[in-house]
Parts: C-alpha cells; sequence; structure tokens
C-alpha cells in the first residue's frame, strides 16, 4: 500500500487549476505554497499497480508543468 | 505500544505531506504552507499571538507564536518583521515542536556515586555556587570558568559576564561564538575599528550582484537567500556562488566558481590586483577614507598549547600594496586556486564597475579559516577600493549563525577579551565597566585569558578545576572532540552544564541544570544586521525549568555577590537590559529603549533620535559622522578604514599520500547545528536522520563506494564511521569529501583539527587532510 510524496510545480499562473484537478482525484492529498507554484502532494493508493495509474493521470493534466517525487513509503494493508 | 494500522497510516501520510514541504523549503527557500501551519489550529480556537525572532540561526526571522491555555500551539512568519516579511524557513516553522520531547531536562540531576539522581534546584544552585567558591578559594580565581554561547539571551550574556569579570574577576568566559564569527570581529575591529556589519538586509533590494564567498545560503540562510532569488526574478539581480563545494545554492545561482581550499586568500588579492590594473581604483575614496598596512607574516596556526600570537601593523603606502599585489597576477593564482584566469577577472570586473552596486556575503567558510581575519581583512580591501561599501546595494556583509552571535557574544562580549563596551586591555573600558557595574576597577583584570580552544585544553591540562557551560554543546561542536571528551570526563575538572535537553555535553556533568527553552523565558537577541530583538515569556516550562540568567544570577547571590545582582525574578530582563543599555549610550552604537523594542520587530542599533542607522559611516545616514566628509569610519582615531596587506599561505594540513583528501564539514538546512533540538523535531529528524559523507562521483567510483555504503573517515586525530552519499545533497570537488556535523552518533569533530586563526583564535573546520575506506 504505497504512500507517495511529490512535488507537483504548477504551469505559471495555474496554481488554482491544478490544486482542483488533484483535489478531484480520490487518492491526493494537496497542500499548496502561498507564495511558489508549487503543491505538496500525497499519494495514498492499494497498491504500485493503482499508484502508476494515479500517476499517468496526475501527469495528464494540462495544469502540471513537473511532478518530482521526495518520498515513498509502503505499508501493510489496512 | 500499540498502535492501529489507520494511525500509522495516518502518521505516514503526515511525515510523507511534511516531508514534501522540507523538500520544497530547501529547493524555495522562504517557501509557505501556512494552510497546513494553521491546519492543526482548532477552528474556535482563540489563538494569542506573540512576536520573538525565531530560535534556529543569525538571520533573526520575526516569528509569531500562537498559543491557547498556556501552550505554544502554532507558528507563522511575523509578517511586521522587515527581516523575513512574513517568510519563515523549515526549521522556523517548526521549531516549537522540540519543546514537548520526551527526554526534556526539566529538573537538576546531580550526579551521586555515577549516578545521576533528581535534585531541587535550590540544592543544585547550592552545590554549584559552593563548588565555584571552594575551588576559587583553593586554586585561585583563574581555576574556574564559564563557556557560553551566541544562542544565550542579551541578558545571559550580560550577567554571565558580570559575574566572572566583575565579580569573581577572571576573564576566564568565552564563547561557542567563538567557533563561529570571531574572525569576522578581528576582521572588522582591523579594517574599520568597529565590530559588526556597517550595512543591513535592505542592501538586497538594491544590489545588482551578490557574491557569496564560501557560504551556502540557500540552506543556512534560507529566508536572506529567498529574498535575493526575489530580486533576481523581479530585477535581473545576479548571484554568483564562490566556494569550494557545490550547493543548492550554486545551483540557484547565476554562475558557480569554484577554488581549491585555502586560496580565497589569493584569489580575493588577485581581484584587486585586476582593480588596480584596469584603473578600476575609486581614487577620492581611497585617498580620503583608506590607509594601508601590512602585519606579520607565517603567523601559526595554535596548534599547539599555550600558543599566543600579537600581530605588528606597520603603514605601508599604495605603491607598497601595488608591489605586493603583483605576486596576485590572475595567471598565477589560477594555477593553484583552480580558479581561472577568466573567472578571476570576470569577479573583478563585477566588483570594478562603477555602475553595478555589489554585495559581498560570507559566513562559516570565509571565518572557520586559519587565516579568517586576514580573509575577511581582503574581501573589505575589495569594497573599500572601489568605494562600494557604506551605501545601500553596496557591502561587505558577514552573516552569523546563531540568533544573538552579534546581539549577546559581540555587543555584550561573552568572549575572555570583551567587556560590554569595549575590551579588558583598555583601561577606559575597565573603568566604565566597574563604575556600571559598582565594583573596584582592579576586580576587572586586563588580561584576556582563555579562548575557547584553548579553554578547553586547559581542562584537559588540569588548569580549569571548574566550568560551567550555558546553551552550548562543545562534545560536539569543538574541533578535535577526541582531545576533548576525555578532557571534560576528568576528575580534575568539575562539569556544570545547563541546557534544555541531553547531549554528549551533559552526559560528562557533574551537575545538570534544567533551562528554559526560549518562549519559556523572555529575552533579546541580537541579528546579524543589528537589529535587536525582544520577546516576552509566551509559555511556562516544564518541572523547574529555569532562566540560564536568573541561574546564574542566583548562583552569584549564593556565592555572596548579591549586591551586585539585584534583579527581580518577575523583572529581571528589562531590569538587566536598562542596565547594559547603558554601556552603549551615543551616536555610535546607542541602544533602543526596551518599550520601543517591546513594540517593534527588532530595532537596527545605533538607534539615534528614534531612528535607526542602517548603514553606518556613510553621512547621509549615520548621525554619528562627524569629519564633514561623505563617508567617516570613526571606529579609528583617524576616521580612515584600513587596507590591508595579507599574503596567501597554506592551510596547517594538506592532502598527502597517506591522507589523500581534504575533508570540509558544515550543516544542513533541517537541522540547527549540533542537532540537540532539531532532531528532537520528527519532521525535521526523518527529513535528514543521520549524518553522510559526500564525495565527487569521480573519486567514489575510483574507490569503488557505492551510495549508502559505510565510509570510514580517519585523519590523524581520529575516525568516524558514516554512510556514502553521491550526487545527493551537495557535490563536493574531486579530493576533497563533505560531511555535516549535527549527529551526535558520527562525531565528525573526532577527526578534525583543533587549529586556528591566530589573530582571531577560530578554529578551522573546512580544512583538515583525511583517508577514506569502505568498511
Amino acid at each position: 500500500m504505497p504512500i507517495k510524496s511529490y512535488l507537483a510545480h504548477a504551469i505559471k499562473g495555474k496554481k488554482e487549476e491544478l490544486m482542483k484537478a488533484l483535489v478531484s482525484l480520490d487518492q491526493c492529498e494537496v497542500v499548496p505554497a502561498e507564495n511558489q507554484d508549487i503543491l505538496a502532494l500525497v499519494t495514498d493508493t492499494p497498491n504500485e499497480k493503482e499508484e502508476e495509474i494515479l500517476k499517468e493521470k496526475i501527469e495528464a493534466i494540462s495544469s502540471l508543468k513537473l511532478l518530482s517525487l521526495v518520498s515513498g513509503f509502503n505499508t501493510p494493508q489496512n | 505500544m500499540y498502535k492501529s494500522v489507520t494511525n500509522r497510516r495516518s502518521f505516514i501520510k503526515k511525515m510523507a505531506m511534511l516531508s514534501a514541504m522540507t523538500a520544497a523549503a530547501s529547493m524555495f527557500p522562504g517557501i509557505l504552507f501556512a494552510s497546513e501551519q494553521e491546519k492543526g489550529i482548532p477552528k474556535d480556537a482563540n489563538l494569542d499571538w506573540k512576536k520573538g525572532p525565531c530560535r534556529f540561526c543569525g538571520v533573526g526571522c520575526g516569528i509569531l507564536v500562537g498559543t491557547e491555555n498556556g501552550k505554544a500551539v502554532a507558528v507563522k512568519g511575523d509578517p511586521n518583521c522587515s527581516v523575513n516579511k512574513g517568510l519563515l524557513c523549515v526549521k522556523g516553522y517548526h521549531q516549537i515542536m522540540c519543546i514537548q520531547s520526551k527526554d526534556r531536562l526539566t529538573h537538576a540531576l546531580v550526579k551521586k556515586n555515577g549516578r545521576y539522581v533528581q535534585t531541587p534546584l535550590d540544592e543544585a544552585l547550592d552545590i554549584v555556587a559552593n563548588k565555584m567558591k571552594e575551588t576559587i578559594a583553593k586554586h585561585g580565581k583563574d581555576s574556574v570558568a564559564m563557556y557560553t554561547s551566541g544562542q544565550s539571551t542579551i541578558p545571559e550574556g550580560y550577567v554571565a559576564s558580570k559575574l566572572m569579570k566583575g565579580a569573581i574577576g577572571t576573564n576566564n568566559l568565552d564563547c561557542n561564538a567563538r567557533l563561529c564569527m570571531a574572525s569576522a570581529v578581528t576582521g572588522f575591529l582591523t579594517s574599520f575599528g568597529a565590530d559588526e556589519p556597517m550595512g543591513c538586509y535592505e542592501d538586497i533590494d538594491y544590489a545588482d550582484y551578490f557574491i557569496t564567498w564560501g557560504n551556502n545560503m540557500a540552506e543556512m540562510h534560507p529566508v536572506l537567500f529567498s529574498r535575493m532569488l526575489e530580486q533576481k526574478s523581479r530585477r535581473g539581480a545576479k548571484i554568483i556562488d564562490f566556494a569550494t563545494r557545490t550547493t543548492r545554492s550554486s545551483t540557484a545561482s547565476d554562475r558557480s566558481i569554484l577554488f581549491e581550499p585555502q586560496t580565497d586568500l589569493a584569489v580575493a588579492n588577485a581581484i584587486c590586483y585586476e582593480i588596480i590594473k584596469n584603473g578600476w581604483v575609486n581614487k577620492s575614496f581611497v585617498e580620503k577614507h583608506c590607509n594601508f598596512s601590512k602585519g606579520l607574516t607565517n603567523i601559526g596556526y595554535g596548534l599547539e598549547d599555550k600558543f599566543n600570537f600579537t600581530d605588528k601593523p606597520e603603514k605601508i603606502d599604495f605603491e607598497a600594496y601595488k608591489e605586493f599585489l603583483k605576486d596576485y597576477s590572475p595567471e598565477k593564482v589560477s594555477k593553484y586556486s583552480k580558479v581561472s584566469v577568466k573567472d578571476i577577472k570576470y569577479l573583478a570586473s563585477i566588483y570594478g564597475n562603477p555602475n553595478k552596486k555589489v554585495v559581498s556575503y560570507w559566513c562559516m567558510g570565509m571565518n572557520q579559516h586559519t587565516r579568517g581575519t586576514w580573509i575577511n581583512n581582503l574581501v573589505y580591501n575589495i569594497h573599500l577600493l572601489t568605494g562600494k561599501i557604506s551605501q545601500p546595494g553596496n557591502g561587505p556583509f558577514s552573516l552569523t549563525g546563531q540568533p544573538s552571535a552579534c546581539g549577546t557574544a559581540r555587543e555584550v562580549g561573552t568572549f575572555t577579551h570583551k567587556l560590554p563596551h569595549g575590551v579588558v586591555m583598555n583601561k577606559k573600558d575597565r573603568e566604565m565597566a566597574a563604575k556600571i557595574w559598582k565594583v573596584p576597577v582592579e576586580r576587572i583584570p586586563s588580561k584576556p585569558t582563555y579562548h575557547a580552544t584553548e579553554m578547553f585544553r586547559a581542562v584537559d591540562r588540569g588548569d580549569i578545576k571548574f566550568i560551567w557551560t550555558q546553551v552550548t554543546n562543545p562534545l560536539v561542536s569543538l574541533p578535535k572532540t577526541g582531545r576533548y571528551r576525555p578532557a571534560m570526563e576528568k576528575k580534575s575538572c568539575f562539569v556544570v552544564v545547563s541546557d534544555v535537553f541531553p547531549t554528549p555535553t551533559s552526559d560528562v556533568a557533574d551537575v545538570i541544570l534544567p533551562a528554559s527553552w526560549h518562549i519559556e523565558k523572555g529575552g533579546l537577541y541580537g541579528n546579524s544586521e543589528r537589529r535587536t530583538q525582544h520577546w516576552d515569556k509566551m509559555v511556562e516550562g516544564p518541572g523547574e525549568t529555569t532562566p540560564d540568567a536568573w541561574m546564574t544570577i542566583e548562583v552569584a547571590k549564593r556565592m555572596g555577590y548579591g549586591d551586585l545582582f539585584p534583579y527581580s525574578k518577575e523583572n529581571h530582563v528589562e531590569e538587566i537590559y536598562n542596565e547594559y543599555k547603558q554601556f552603549h549610550e551615543g551616536a555610535k552604537h546607542g541602544m533602543a529603549p526596551l518599550e520601543v523594542l517591546k513594540k517593534e520587530s527588532g530595532v537596527i542599533w545605533p538607534y539615534v533620535n528614534g531612528k535607526s542607522t542602517q548603514w553606518r559611516f556613510n553621512a547621509k545616514y549615520d548621525p554619528a559622522c562627524s569629519n564633514g566628509e561623505d563617508f567617516h569610519f570613526y571606529g579609528k582615531p583617524d576616521g580612515k578604514a584600513v587596507i590591508w596587506q595579507r599574503p596567501f599561505e597554506e592551510a596547517p594540513e594538506k592532502p598527502d599520500k597517506e591522507y589523500p583528501f581534504w575533508l570540509n564539514t558544515g550543516r544542513v538546512v533541517e537541522h540547527w547545528h549540533t542537532g540537540s533540538m532539531t532532531r528532537r523535531i520528527p519532521i525535521l529528524h526523518q527529513a535528514m536522520p543521520n549524518a553522510y559523507v559526500e564525495f565527487h562521483p569521480d573519486d567514489a567510483k575510483s574507490l569503488g563506494i557505492r551510495n549508502g555504503e559505510n565510509i570510514k573517515v580517519t585523519s590523524r586525530r581520529g575516525s568516524c564511521i558514516l554512510p556514502a552519499s553521491i550526487n545527493e545533497r551537495g557535490l563536493p570537488t574531486k579530493g576533497q569529501v563533505f560531511v555535516p556535523f549535527f549527529d551526535e552518533n558520527m562525531l565528525i569533530n573526532d577527526v578534525t583539527l583543533d587549529a586556528f586563526c591566530p589573530i582571531s583564535k577560530e578554529p578551522d573546520y573546512k580544512k583538515c587532510a583525511v583517508k577514506v575506506e569502505r568498511v
């Protein structure tokens, strides 16, 4: 059950748009920076495959400039 | 303890979020996640926000601490503080989390039959006072010592100085600021006759170029670096990183120029050579406001006990200085500095361009240097030759590492040679201290005794038989701890340690005193830009925790000096500050009244006629200038600053066949110095759980070293095992390894060398020779 954290860099001026798109995905938790086009993102998925699928969805968001992985955790099934 | 999977999972998610925020904070210094900060605050919370300075680093960011029902529950940047304008770094945001640490020292502990026994504070203070008195009676007043800190508040430093110098009559007082900015002090004093930077952080808003000398500001002074980045993107200001290691500062800069350790001395001279050769000298400024001098050369490294050195300045003229610089043409210097001729000329052209404003920033890279005073002088030379000094956006600026290295260590004077005004060697300064302290002037000795390194050597030799450390952790932070740890364990010396948490230093104490953490007491700090910052007590500390100032006062009273310490427990901060303020009256160093400091988020001194002086020595801004000229360097009797002839001299220990690598040590953004506080903040500890040894990838490849593999780093003093780090946080030059010193489980200072600058007595933690082996 992977939990991963990322920094999501928004295209200039599209932070709000990116925020909305990420929040609409069930497995995402987002905290936006106040003064940069950056969002701290945590994903929580049941397995690696789901994580991959989610990552593909995130990377397809048009307001996203760059997604960089910060940390990855794996925990037993709840 | 049982923890449900759900709880664990939610905990991990929180950690993951915090990791991301930490990463963002180190990549984008000053980044703000305010919603996360306030997320944990109940919606109906009625928080009382109290202002103060941040506890970590010398920048002096203003913080607002939210308290509810007597507990600190949130921290945010103070938008009214001009230092940080509401921003904070990752350490700043999380600082209050250490207070709740389970292993907090809440009561006094006294060692009895080899075990620590919880003891009422009154009784522990009796023991300390009696032991101090007994030691003085038996072995003389110079057998006792205090070692304090650039993290001590102004009142704490003041009463320590008054107790040692005014009451007992010994100069056996020094502090850990000796390890971080003593070279900046001697640099300022020798060049200008007055300590501390002439400019202020507002320089950032005006400078066209920022040149950082061996200074990883992105990690060490992140909020200031974020202000520089803002100017870079808004106005096109340029950042040039001149260093021995590629860091996050280098990658965020417009240009990174690397040099061979120690050769900054030669490169600075080469810049001056080019300035003169190309006719970029501001002749009228130099003629009106500068003298030229030279000092002794081949001045040693302080490696032997009781090392002594006194410089013998000699006036020279411009022609002699120009002749001296002939050895420092870019072509000659390039050969051993490994800086290209082109880059040296580029640096010189920036300083030499009369239409560009330049600020030079530095911190430990230049100060922790066996020629620390000299390299400080040499950077001042560049600014003096071009007249780029004491003006908005133009000036040399030494940053400090600790929140009150300026306010307490330098201004109150918790060094062996210092008094709250001036130095012990000066009769008038002793007379002023004696008058304000109400002690006979003869009681204040005129000779300095032990600087930090020599103080612990004296403990080892058995000359010091009682030592009291406050707000510092020398057995992790001193160089060559392999000598000083056993020294402090010797029965010949009684050790008292005041601290908030247990440390390797408190491990060797005979008495441990439980200190209040900074928001559990009122106090004042002074930051790098001469800004004095006051805060009121915000929360009660646990158990019998007590402010260090009050514990010093209590010991003084028990020793029979009560009449000299007539302060009240409730108002001692105010009473001490008002007494101390008398030392600095006048236009050159006037301090703001306490009522002003209580209102404002810090005030810069000299505070004259209700106004801060942002640029000293410039008649346009500084009311103390009195020579009728545009500039007046009034720290010197003739009002002129000094351009010093200082040569390049080798480091005391260089890589050789047996020990083929340079060892450089330093800090990381997540941890504050020896980690005794930040390693107790879960998010920071998780983000950087242990130290490491950084390699250049080519060196790692040739040695067959893989990332994470355990490596033994050995010098002639000792060794330390750490995991290898390749292409991660920083990138040392080939032939160099870098280790951060925050980790008490991986004591790299067992490996470092206790060589120091003979003028400032500040040790060099940046250069010694080591070998590395896979284990």
